[in-house]
């Protein structure tokens, strides 16, 4: 008869509440270690970097790029659709394991939401900066206005986009940020300096733990929760459409609203996954991130990957089977064959191919192997987003006016710096932010067969 | 209760104090100090707080949002009588820079020459231009190059001072005997010729040299050897069947490309009533227009040109009972050719532009022997536009480094450029005591001459022209001469002690010459009538001459004995440059090759098998023959061992844009006989290893399969009407939706292109950058696929590398009424008009660029830079001169704006508005879009597709018709019709 194993605890060390709410804030009490110096002295330069290609661009032009007329989309899109997929993860994990009533999460979802929060802020640069007339950027607001009232248009994609990530952004900012109102009012109540005191009493809105707070609290993470849930979906599955509603051959296509949720999610975990091994690491948490988060994530990321193959394949599929022969070309002939090849192959050996080694137990538990793999997978979702944006414009439907594109220094550098843009957000997370959701993992500390004791 | 202080009775009794100079407080406040009143007054709430906030914010987004250029537009104090502001005046002139004629029609805009259109009464141009003629108002403009003063000794001086100097000199050169050389292109203008006259008279040891940089001296010697007349006979293509060209490219740079392409896009249209086209064969080393346009087409050597014609000239001989000459085997089998021909006698034309006056002579004789002359070619209209004697200019040289010249005048030319033996001109320019130059721009020829006399530009000048025998026209100024600039012939006559004004003299003359030439007018109204309408022609006069063969035998004999060599190269004249004197214009200079697709350089054109022997791609260096580099360029259907090389690049002194690009190939020019040679024979093509990145816009050329160009052969038409465009009925059956239809009630535009038509010459592209103010975006951002023309010349190859079918398709806004471009911008800035435009509101764009993508046709072009008054883009709109060419009814694009093909959105406004004053219905081709009017093959036809008995529903309504990429469901309103060409079956794969 098979026999459910019973899960192991979820926090390993024995720990008692009040060494948990020291363990978690100890990194915000301590003294700045110095690899964070290092690594926000690193952080820096290159977001540096990015403001100056980001001022380079609005001073000279978009002609700073190496988009033409016939590829209009190049690195800017790629990255801003990279970095959606990446803010997917947080509020995915948050939500669905919630609701799925995963309890292991509690450990990791704060790091996967702050995570959340600055790849939307990052992936937001990108849609504002690739406008031709930034400074007109609010003409997409769609408000009663002197100029008609003119009003945006509603069928276009473009626009849903600026709808969904805004209120993407909105939403999970405040999921994150009401879920460390508790957090916050324990390091108040621990502070020992004044200015920390009153900084982190303003976070944490008074909280005093009443039960009647708890209620409401829990109340209110449920509707946000509720409402996240649904923009996990749609936010992705709108960015698709800004290329399943056109007619260019690769991006016409029904397929790409799950393809790119799922996508999403993937690259989402693998970010997680990448970050939870440096905070475990850095900062010594590897009791609350026990080996068994890991596994678990490593187990989704599996299972994603097959869902990704299959994705890759379906669009091969489908372009050979409807016989259309301006996606043929672009299937077989700029992406499995011809000049854009690499990119091709380097997504599906990425992730489709190098993810299914976490079959084996033996490197689910390889912690190395793991980071490895999350940042693979991470390459791999940006050459996907590579294929799709590049290689269908590059040769569409008229061979007259085929091109090939390759990225200026400044659309390296902006890329460049919303990574450090993200890093600098990250490493100001370990330093001033509770890692893991304190009361949470309280609420877990507890195996149930030691509960029943009680 | 607080006490209270008072400091005038006034105030203490709470009365208001009165200030004499201040007299009405409330109005002298400024809405701020109200503001802050209103905010002093009113307790702090919450209500206010947000009031104020709200009022803060919205002022903050108004005035970040609202630029307020300041612009100063001064009225006239007096107002010319014939000029609103606003509303455009037509003047009637003549083009011709040396080389090209054309009747055109100038639009003024507030005194400015903004647009050059054809003259429909011109029965040259009827209407039509060529994309030079569109960009030459452009180089009235160039406040770089063009000459501000006269100069004299490199130094600006006076007009007074220079007439001192000049006359001075001939005196003293008359006197003392030694000769005085006035070097001009061919002059076509009987009055300027007449001053030529009283100038030779005044100084009697005056020789007038006509000097052609490309000249058809061969042409005009072989038919004073023939016909006794050195003359150019008119070609009508239009009454021909069968066409034979030997490496004239009559529909590009060849005599009169703008006319010669109307007669042979006529003798090429397919409808209901003509069933049939001609058929055109070319032997051509490069691949020219003509040859891409061509039904067959051979490619064969240079020296190879000369053994096909005698045998051509053998087999006919043969056949019409002539005497054949020993003939070396031609290398291509003539058979069919000759008997085609002979099957059309008197209904085909045999050209050649070989500059030989032996191969001239037997092409003659071909002609004559299939009774082509009088009824092909006719000498009753010849042309006037080619006189210069290649023998003439280098006698000149040679006199002049025998210090037998004193004083040089050049007039129009360019010889230190485009001499072949340059340096001994230069040489011998250093021996006269005198050089002048009349040119109204830098060139090198006026660098090293003592003395520059600026002439005006033509757009400045008064003139006369006499292109053909009995058809006349004239020059007349559209704008006061902008710079201290004096009309060549003016200066002329002041240096002839005349007195009279060249305006005035060109009025005399014609009122003594023509006027009684016709009886329509009063000779004193003929003046007046004739200039408004820009021409005058006389009914033709039959001349016909005898054809002579004496100098056929010896002509055979040198044909016979031409050897080819392994490698030779050749020269050709660009469609954009000809024979380089428009280089500086930079909208020619960045008009792709309809070829070659490449622009901003000249290359070597290399064959790919040629290419395979040397290990070279596209963008290596080629080291040929002496110590100049060519960067490579491989052209399907060159002639195997043969390069082609354009003219007109490698300028050292004729402006900023001109200079440093590319390489000057007039050098290699040999002297031979007594023609100069656009082909030699070369000792080797080395790789250098070195790469050089060449600009091109379209770097794939094959279809991939796809019917994009849809084509078929004359038979297949004939028994099927629809041949080659079965798909269109396919697609037309699929043509359901689930939305309701769109009705266009009033007007819905459409546009029909011929494919069979349309030549590829693309005069519709300047004329569409002229009219809408496209940018100049340089070398650079054009290699980035970024050029900015709203209207483009697709050209695709088929079948053999070697020697491929070519195709062009001119691409514009296909104004899709289904536009997938539309239902992608976020803030609606591309949206439908009620007329079926797909319009662009630039000021409402915000520039994602996605409409860019989601466009089928990739029409849609980006404003990557600011390309007006930016250094980085040095052209044409970085001067306040340059920049009164632009059309004020187009806006200038700002930097982040999509743009596109607006079909002249601005033209069918001002018709519809003309039409409206006068209280009438727009006639049937009444707008024409810049394009349209453009186009010397009437390939372009734009209407209403709600007038069902209009040309454009005849031409939608036509079996040949389709759309393209129709099965996407765009519903253009663009619609191509196929390409026929005149192919026998049998011989389809050649």
């Amino acid at each position: 008869m098979y026999k459910a194993e019973v899960r192991g605890p979820l926090i390993l060390g024995n720990k008692d509440y009040g060494q948990i709410t020291r363990d978690i804030i100890a990194p915000i009490d301590n003294k700045t270690p110095g690899w964070w110096k290092v690594a926000m002295a690193i952080s820096v330069t290159l977001a540096s970097i990015g403001i100056f290609s980001l001022y380079y661009t609005v001073r000279y032009g978009l002609g700073t790029w190496a988009v033409n007329n016939s590829v209009a989309w190049g690195w800017e899109i790629i990255n801003f659709v990279w970095w959606i997929g990446i803010g997917h993860a947080g509020t995915a994990f948050s939500i669905f394991l919630l609701i799925l009533r995963q309890k292991w999460r509690t450990s990791i979802n704060r790091a996967a939401e702050a995570m959340t929060v600055f790849a939307v802020m990052c992936a937001a640069i990108f849609p504002a900066i690739h406008m031709g007339r930034v400074w007109l950027a609010f003409y997409i607001f769609p408000y009663p206005n002197t100029r008609g009232p003119l009003w945006v248009n509603f069928n276009s994609p473009l626009f849903w986009d600026f709808i969904a990530i805004s209120a993407y952004l909105l939403i999970s900012a405040s999921f994150w940020y009401f879920g460390m109102v508790p957090d916050f009012a324990s390091i108040r109540d621990k502070a020992k300096t004044k200015a920390k005191k009153a900084v982190y009493g303003m976070l944490a809105f008074g909280w005093t733990g009443s039960t009647k707070e708890w209620l409401r609290y829990e109340g209110l993470s449920y509707v946000l929760g509720g409402i996240a849930a649904v923009l996990v979906v749609s936010v992705h599955s709108i960015v698709s459409t800004d290329f399943a509603s056109s007619v260019i051959p690769g991006w016409h296509t029904t397929l790409f609203p799950p393809y790119f949720v799922v996508g999403a999610i993937f690259s989402g975990f693998a970010m997680v996954m990448t970050l939870m091994i440096v905070i475990r690491k850095y900062y010594h948490l590897e009791d609350y991130v026990t080996d068994s988060h890991l596994n678990a994530i490593a187990k989704i990321l599996v299972f994603v990957s097959l869902i990704m193959g299959t994705a890759y394949t379906t669009e091969v599929f489908m372009a050979w089977y409807s016989g259309n022969p301006y996606e043929m070309f672009t299937f077989f002939h700029n992406r499995l064959t011809g000049e854009y090849s690499f990119m091709f192959w380097a997504m599906v050996i990425c992730n489709a191919v190098i993810p299914q080694v976490m079959w084996s137990k033996k490197v689910r538990s390889n912690i190395t192997a793991l980071f490895i793999i999350s940042l693979i997978i991470n390459l791999g979702m940006w050459y996907e987003r590579f294929n799709i944006v590049v290689t269908s414009l590059s040769k569409d439907y008229l061979p007259s006016s085929w091109t090939t594109y390759s990225p200026t220094w400044v659309e390296i550098g902006i890329y460049i710096g919303t990574i450090g843009i993200f890093t600098i957000g990250v490493l100001f997370f370990f330093r001033f932010i509770p890692m893991i959701a304190i009361s949470e993992v309280k609420s877990v500390l507890k195996p149930t067969e030691i509960s029943e004791k009680h | 209760m607080e006490k209270k202080y008072w400091k005038s009775l006034e105030e203490q009794a709470n009365l208001p104090v009165t200030n004499p100079g201040q007299k009405d407080e409330d109005a002298s406040r400024s809405l701020l100090d109200l503001i802050d009143e209103e905010i002093d007054s009113k307790p702090s709430s919450r209500r206010n707080f947000l009031k104020f906030c709200g009022f803060s914010f919205a002022t903050a987004a108004i005035a970040t949002s609202c630029k307020n250029p300041i612009n100063t537009a001064i009225p006239y104090l007096n107002k010319p009588e014939e000029v609103t502001p606003g509303m455009a005046n037509h003047y009637a002139s003549t083009y011709f820079d040396g080389q090209d004629y054309n009747g055109i029609l100038v639009k003024v805009r507030d005194g400015r020459p903004i647009k050059i259109e054809g003259n429909e009464l011109s029965s040259i141009s009827k209407g039509a231009t060529s994309a030079r003629v569109q960009g030459s108002v452009l180089s009235l403009y160039d406040d770089g190059a063009r000459f501000k003063a006269p100069k004299m000794g490199g130094k600006e001086t006076t007009w007074n001072a220079l007439d001192t100097e000049v006359s001075a000199k001939l005196t003293a050169a008359n006197t003392s005997g030694k000769s005085i050389a006035l070097v001009t292109s061919t002059i076509i203008s009987p009055s300027t010729l007449s001053v030529i006259n009283e100038f030779k008279s005044k100084f009697p040891t005056t020789k007038h040299i006509t000097y052609d940089a490309v000249s058809s001296s061969a042409v005009l010697e072989a038919n004073n050897l023939t016909f006794s007349s050195q003359t150019i006979p008119d070609y009508y293509f239009d009454k021909a069947d069968v066409i034979v060209s030997f490496g004239a490219d009559f529909l590009g740079t060849w005599l009169m490309p703008v006319e010669f392409t109307r007669r042979f896009a006529a003798s090429r249209r397919l409808n209901a009533e003509k069933r049939t086209i001609s058929q055109l064969t070319v032997f051509e080393s490069g691949m020219s227009l003509t040859g891409a346009n061509a039904d067959y087409r051979h490619p064969v050597k240079p020296s190879q040109q000369a053994s096909i014609i005698l045998s051509l000239y053998n087999e006919i001989a043969t056949a019409t009972g002539g005497t054949p000459y020993s003939a070396p085997a031609s290398p291509v089998n003539i058979t069919k050719l000759a008997k085609k021909l002979l099957g059309a006698k008197g209904k085909s034309i045999v050209v050649c532009g070989i500059n030989d006056t032996a191969i001239q002579v037997v092409v003659n004789a071909i002609n004559q022997m299939l009774q082509n002359y009088g009824s092909t070619i006719d000498f009753s209209s010849s042309l006037n536009i080619r006189k210069g004697i290649d023998q003439e200019m280098t006698t000149f040289v040679n006199e002049l480094n025998e210090g037998k010249t004193a004083v040089v005048v050049f007039y129009n030319v360019n010889p230190v450029y485009n001499y072949f033996d340059s340096k001994l001109l230069v040489d011998g320019l250093k021996k006269a005591e005198l050089s002048v130059s009349f040119a109204n721009a830098i060139d090198e020829t006026s660098a090293i001459c003592t003395i520059v006399a600026p002439d005006h530009h033509f757009l400045e000048s008064w003139n006369d022209a006499e292109p053909k025998k009995g058809i006349f026209s004239l020059q007349q100024p559209t704008i006061r001469n902008i710079y201290w600039t004096r009309q060549a012939q003016d200066s002329l006559l002041k240096w002839s002690a005349s007195t009279v004004q060249y305006n005035a003299y060109v009025k005399q003359y014609w009122q003594q010459n023509f006027s009684s030439k016709q009886t329509e007018y009063t000779s004193l109204d003929f003046w007046n009538y004739t200039l408004q309408k820009g021409i005058f022609e006389l009914p033709l006069s039959t001349s016909q001459f005898t054809f002579a063969n004496q100098a056929l035998a010896d002509s055979a004999k040198k044909c016979a004995s031409f050897v080819t060599s392994e490698t030779e190269l050749s020269f050709y004249e660009t469609i954009a440059l000809g024979n380089g004197m428009h280089t500086n214009n930079p909208w020619m200079m960045e008009m792709p090759d309809p070829i070659s697709k490449v622009c901003w350089d000249n290359f070597a054109a290399i064959s790919p098998k040629m290419a395979e022997k040397l290990g070279v791609v596209t963008g290596d260096l080629l080291k040929i023959g002496n110590d100049l580099e060519f960067v490579a360029f491989i052209q399907p259907g060159q002639a195997d061992g043969t390069i082609s090389i354009a003219y007109g690049y490698g300028h050292t002194k004729a402006g900023k844009v001109a200079d440093g690009v590319g390489v000057n190939v007039f050098p290699f020019m040999k002297m031979e006989g007594n023609n100069r040679k656009e082909s030699i024979a070369i000792a080797s093509v080395v790789k250098t290893g070195k790469k050089y990145n060449l600009a091109s816009t379209q770097t794939h050329y094959s279809m991939e399969g796809r019917d994009i160009v849809r084509e078929t052969t004359l038979a297949e038409w004939t028994e099927k009407p629809n041949a080659g465009n079965e798909m269109h009925e396919e697609a037309e059956k699929h043509n359901i939706s689930l939305y309701k239809e769109i009705k266009f009630e009033g007007h819905h535009w459409g546009m029909s292109i011929d494919l069979n038509a349309c030549t590829g010459c693309s005069a519709c592209v300047i004329g569409c950058q002229a009219e809408n103010n496209v940018p100049v975006v340089g070398k650079e951002q054009v290699a980035m696929t970024r050029i900015m023309h709203w209207i483009r010349m697709d050209r695709y190859y088929s079948e053999d590398t070697a020697n491929p079918s070519v195709y062009f398709q001119p691409i514009m806004c296909q104004q899709c009424d289904n536009a997938p471009c539309e239902n992608v911008c976020p803030v609606s800035a591309t949206n439908h008009s009620s007329e079926g435009l797909n319009q662009m509101a630039y000021n409402r764009c915000i520039g994602t660029k996605y409409c860019i993508n989601n466009c089928p046709y990739k029409v849609r072009r980006f404003n990557w830079f600011r390309y007006a008054t930016n250094d980085a883009f040095d052209y044409n709109m970085n001067s306040d001169m340059g920049r009164m060419v632009l059309n004020p009814d187009v806006t200038v694009r700002e930097r982040g704006v999509v743009e596109k093909c607006s079909f002249c959105v601005q033209r069918i406004q001002e018709k519809k508005l003309l039409a409206k004053l006068e209280n009438r219905p727009l006639a049937d081709g009444e707008i024409q879009t810049a394009c349209m009017q453009a186009c010397p093959a009437g390939a372009i036809i734009f209407g209403d597709t709600n007038n069902q008995q209009g040309k454009l529903m005849d031409l939608f309504t036509d079996q040949r018709n389709y759309n393209l990429i129709e099965e996407i469901h765009t519903l253009p309103s663009v619609g191509y019709l196929t390409k026929v060409r005149n192919r026998d079956k049998e011989i389809k794969k050649v």
